[in-house]
């Protein structure tokens, strides 16, 4: 049997926490992904299908933050939905059989890293790492921006001061390497 | 140079990638017995208007949707932002 062990994003063995006074960056291996496209003709259905899964369709912009799974717009007919990798492991298996032929499911588990920013100075990071309006984005608003050349999504989550940011797994040192250095040139 | 997403609401050009003449859309029946001579100016051909120009954005750093956006090319100003999507039905695409 190969003695194979699991990585984080920035592969290492446990997801790493950068801890200041002003901001906590803490790496989150704990996320299950996969995206919903609804199927030309079959929109109804697929609406349907997540309000089930939600409920409700996530709007523009928005996100329904929910217990297991949650879901964000992306773009026009196309959501990202999440929940914990523990027990949804094979999230995109879960969401086919339960949408069927109305949308097409695609696992994102693998293509994306998860950073939670936390902290007083949260805002004044994001806004030298994109053009995202964060002080005027409210709880559950997302946004797809550019940090660090990279395309990432910022959700603004339920605490005032927690913003979640997905990004290019294959690019997650990159990432890592920008968060880190906004929030130590604010410290 | 700002431009107005229908559904996002304003947007830094910078997120955009433009993505040439509106036309575009209006692509050439390959059945038809012009096909090759249709294809050369579809390809090839294009105005090069001082003023007002129907033109694709591609939001890459949004959320991906691309937009015919009218803009004079003289000022930058820009009069009318749809989804491409809507445009390319309007004229009766099917998908």
């Amino acid at each position: 049997m190969h003695n194979l062990r699991t990585v984080t994003a920035l592969g290492v063995a446990a997801p790493r926490i950068d801890r200041f006074d002003h901001i906590t960056l803490a790496e989150n291996d704990g996320l299950a992904l996969a995206s919903v496209a609804a199927r030309l003709g079959k929109e109804a259905a697929c609406h349907a299908a997540l309000g089930n899964l939600l409920g409700g369709v996530p709007d523009i912009g928005r996100t329904i933050l929910r217990d297991p799974e949650a879901g964000f717009w992306m773009g026009p007919e196309q959501w990202m939905i999440g929940a914990p990798r523990a027990t949804h492991e094979h999230l995109a298996d879960q969401l086919k059989e339960r949408f069927g032929d109305a949308a097409s499911i695609t696992e994102q588990s693998g293509a994306w890293a998860t950073f939670d920013v936390t902290g007083a100075m949260m805002r004044e990071m994001s806004e030298r790492l994109c053009n995202v309006p964060i002080r005027r984005m409210i709880a559950g608003d997302v946004q797809r921006t550019v940090i660090h050349q990279l395309g990432c999504f910022v959700i603004r989550r339920e605490a005032e001061d927690h913003i979640r940011i997905l990004g290019p797994r294959a690019s997650a040192k990159n990432l890592h390497h920008a968060l880190l250095t906004a929030a130590l040139a604010l410290a | 140079m700002i431009i107005n997403h229908p559904l996002l609401g304003p947007r830094d050009s910078a997120e955009f990638t433009y993505m040439g003449d509106a036309r575009l859309i209006d692509r050439p029946d390959a059945g038809s017995d012009t096909a090759a001579q249709d294809f050369y100016d579809y390809g090839y051909l294009r105005d090069n208007p001082a003023g007002w120009h129907e033109e694709l954005w591609f939001h890459e750093a949004g959320d991906r949707s691309w937009l015919v956006v009218t803009r004079n090319t003289l000022t930058h100003e820009i009069s009318d932002v749809k989804l491409a999507r809507d445009v390319a039905r309007s004229r009766g695409r099917k998908l």
